[in-house]
């Protein structure tokens, strides 16, 4: 599904991405785990569209097409998205109609009409139930004031709503208690799918007691340094990083 | 012949139709000489450092406009918010429009200047509140009062709260190659009594129009008044509208301009606190693009002590537009215990957009707590990477931030309809549709 092969990004001449190679496909869950600073982040907004950053090679190829030339929206059309770790904040406009806007856009794109009302209350009752939100929540202004937990919780909201093939949550977990934890593994763990994947990234092996992941990557300096099954993030919250920094590797 | 000259003769022809013995021909008497001796304002002024009127003055604009123009409803409905039940002042080419009008005498008065002038029945209120707060400081007022005979009248007595808004509108209909156009309006809420106006300035062509408007609002011991102004005309009408309001004990009144159109839009807006507990809000969200010009000139006058001031002024700017923001506050001695808030933020949209910030105080008392915060901005490229990684694109996303931004502006809009429509107004403006009705 997602093929990424010797990626290169900086920022502002910085190289922060030095040479990620990562393939996952569908109906897997893959984990990046690595310190604060090795570029976790910086992936997530690359394979998103963040324009800030610039790809200098490599490339990053979803579902057979390359990603390089498309904007961020085309991505979201195609099926990628991301959960962000600092939700922006939107007075005036409710998490209802951010999400009429964000759907509709989504439709609008394969030429579809806008989504019907009934279907789209339909589809709003069902996804907030399985996330245990408020019916008032969904009229507070996007993200205005939330809690930490409650952004995060509205960020699996949305993924739940616009059911993406690729999910990438970045550092979800953070900020969430052990109940808001197990309710957005909940959500995450019903969109898993033969025909989806997700991406986490992740500090800590957490959230990785919740969604079992089929495969951990550790990022170190902008490098995936190693990979493995669900074991090795138990091996890293015993261990930490500092064994596999490039520098200590014999 | 010089605009200012032409005005200057063209009041001796305006006279004849005037009730020359009347008190209120001595005020125009007066004020025309003021206005001769000031002249218009230049650049050379502090106050209109940002703001040059060239471009609007060179106009040889007709005084006199022709009789009344056939205009039916549905030419100006649109113009109206006409969803919800309104008393109406609407006035074409400075002229009282009886059939699109609906005035009433029935326990308040909302009704024309020019028949509250010569009503022996209205005279003590003409005598006390008349020209009684017009500030002398610039040509255009004294302007206005030289000229001062048509405009709305609204008499709200005490204890009164009226039963549905008014909504003053001044269309132009271009059926003189220019035309200048000088409303007056006396607005009188009485002790305890409630009142909420909309006012509009429209232009119906692309001839060039000059509105010169003056509105005295006086707020009594514990009234309350809810103004809107919707500033959306043509790119040939410009508009010096100056307001001036006199608050007493525990009024309330707020002041929400939206500035969407016209070719050169300036504000002079003054509030006068003269008793406790008043409470005065400002507030605007100016949308503007091409050359458009917008100047925001507000006043706010503590003169006693525990009183609020609220302002708040949002300002989105594309293309060669150019904003002015201007807020002073005065705080006089004995003014002790106020809260003066000031807030401007802008966004400019393209670097040949321009805005310029400047917020007065004058403090003179040493127990108040006043802020004021001013700021110039893009759209936030992380709140824009947000909303498009949701699948909404660019254009949509901005027009989205944008909302957002003049959002808390509109939030304090207490007439459902206004909200409504400015919205949509906003949304048009940004050339969007947003997927949902906000």
């Amino acid at each position: 599904m997602l093929k990424i092969k010797d990626l290169h990004a900086t920022i502002e001449d910085k190289e922060i991405l030095k040479g990620i190679n990562l393939e996952i496909n569908a109906g897997e869950v893959h984990a990046i785990m690595g310190p604060n600073g090795s570029g976790k982040s910086t992936l997530s907004s690359v394979i998103a569209g963040k324009e800030e950053f610039e790809m200098t090679q490599g490339e990053i190829v979803f579902e057979g097409e390359d990603l390089t030339e498309l904007d961020p929206e085309e991505r979201a059309h195609r099926g990628i998205f991301l959960s962000f770790q600092y939700p922006v904040e939107i007075p005036g406009v409710s998490v209802t109609n951010f999400m009429k806007a964000s759907i509709n856009a989504h439709r609008k794109s394969q030429g579809q009409d806008d989504m019907p009302a009934n279907e789209m209350l339909k589809l709003i009752r069902e996804k907030s139930e399985l996330l245990e939100i408020d019916r008032k929540f969904l009229s507070r202004s996007l993200n205005q004031g939330f809690s930490g937990g409650e952004k995060k919780r509205n960020e699996i909201f949305q993924m739940a709503m616009l059911n993406p093939k690729l999910a990438i949550l970045d550092e979800t977990d953070s900020g969430l208690d052990i109940d808001a934890l197990k309710v957005v593994a909940k959500g995450v763990n019903k969109l898993r799918s033969a025909d989806n994947a997700v991406l986490l990234i992740t500090h800590y092996q957490r959230l990785l007691d919740y969604i079992i992941p089929d495969v951990v990557h550790v990022m170190v300096d902008g490098q995936i340094v190693k990979s493995g099954g669900k074991e090795l993030a138990h091996e890293l919250e015993e261990r930490g990083y500092d064994w596999l920094r490039p520098e200590n590797a014999i | 012949m010089e605009l200012k000259d032409k005005l200057i003769s063209s009041f001796l022809a305006f006279e004849e139709a005037c009730d020359v013995d009347s008190d209120i021909h001595n005020l125009r008497c007066e004020a025309i000489k003021e206005f001769e001796t000031m002249g218009f304002p230049s650049k050379k002024q502090e106050a209109w450092k940002y703001t040059s009127l060239n471009s609007v003055l060179k106009y040889d604009y007709s005084v006199f406009p022709k009789k009344e123009d056939a205009i039916e409803y549905r030419d100006i409905k649109k113009y109206l918010i006409h969803d919800i039940d309104t008393y109406n002042l609407i006035f074409i080419d400075g002229i009282f429009s009886s059939h699109l009008s609906q005035t009433t005498h029935d326990k308040i008065d909302v009704c024309l200047m020019s028949s509250a002038m010569a009503k022996p029945k209205y005279k003590g209120i003409i005598d006390q509140y008349f020209n009684k707060i017009v500030s002398k400081e610039n040509g255009f007022n004294s302007l206005n009062t030289a000229f001062a005979r048509e405009g709305a009248f609204i008499h709200i007595p005490k204890n009164i709260a009226a039963n549905k808004p008014v909504q003053i509108i001044n269309f132009a209909t271009g059926n003189e190659s220019a035309l200048m156009i000088q409303p007056r309006n006396l607005i009188v809420v009485e002790e305890n009594a409630q009142i909420q106006i909309i006012e509009r300035h429209q232009s119906l062509t692309d001839h060039p129009v000059l509105t010169n408007s003056v509105t005295e609002i006086f707020a009594a011991k514990r009234a309350t008044v809810d103004y809107y102004k919707i500033q959306n005309d043509r790119p040939s009408a410009s508009l010096i509208d100056n307001t001036f309001i006199d608050q007493k004990d525990d009024s309330n009144c707020s002041m929400h301009t939206f500035s969407f159109g016209g070719k050169l839009t300036r504000n002079n807006l003054n509030f006068y606190q003269r008793g406790e507990h008043i409470d005065s809000t400002l507030k605007g969200i100016t949308i503007i693009e091409d050359k458009q010009h917008v100047d925001h000139n507000t006043l706010v006058h503590h003169i006693f002590p525990n009183c609020e001031s609220h302002q708040d002024y949002k300002g989105i700017f594309a293309e060669k537009s150019t904003g002015v923001f201007n807020g002073k506050i005065v705080v006089e001695k004995e003014a002790q215990k106020i809260n003066a808030f000031q807030s401007n933020n802008n966004i400019l949209l393209d670097d040949s957009a321009t805005i310029n910030s400047k917020p007065q105080l004058e403090i003179f008392a040493d127990d108040v707590k006043c802020s004021h915060g001013c700021t110039i901005g893009q759209l936030d490229e992380d709140s824009l990477f947000y909303l498009r990684s949701r699948g909404i694109p660019l254009k949509e996303a901005k027009a989205l931030l944008m909302y957002a931004f003049a959002n808390n502006v509109l939030e304090s809009v207490k007439i459902p309809e206004i909200k409504k429509r400015i919205t949509h107004q906003i949304a048009l403006k940004l050339g969007v549709s947003l997927g949902f009705d906000l």
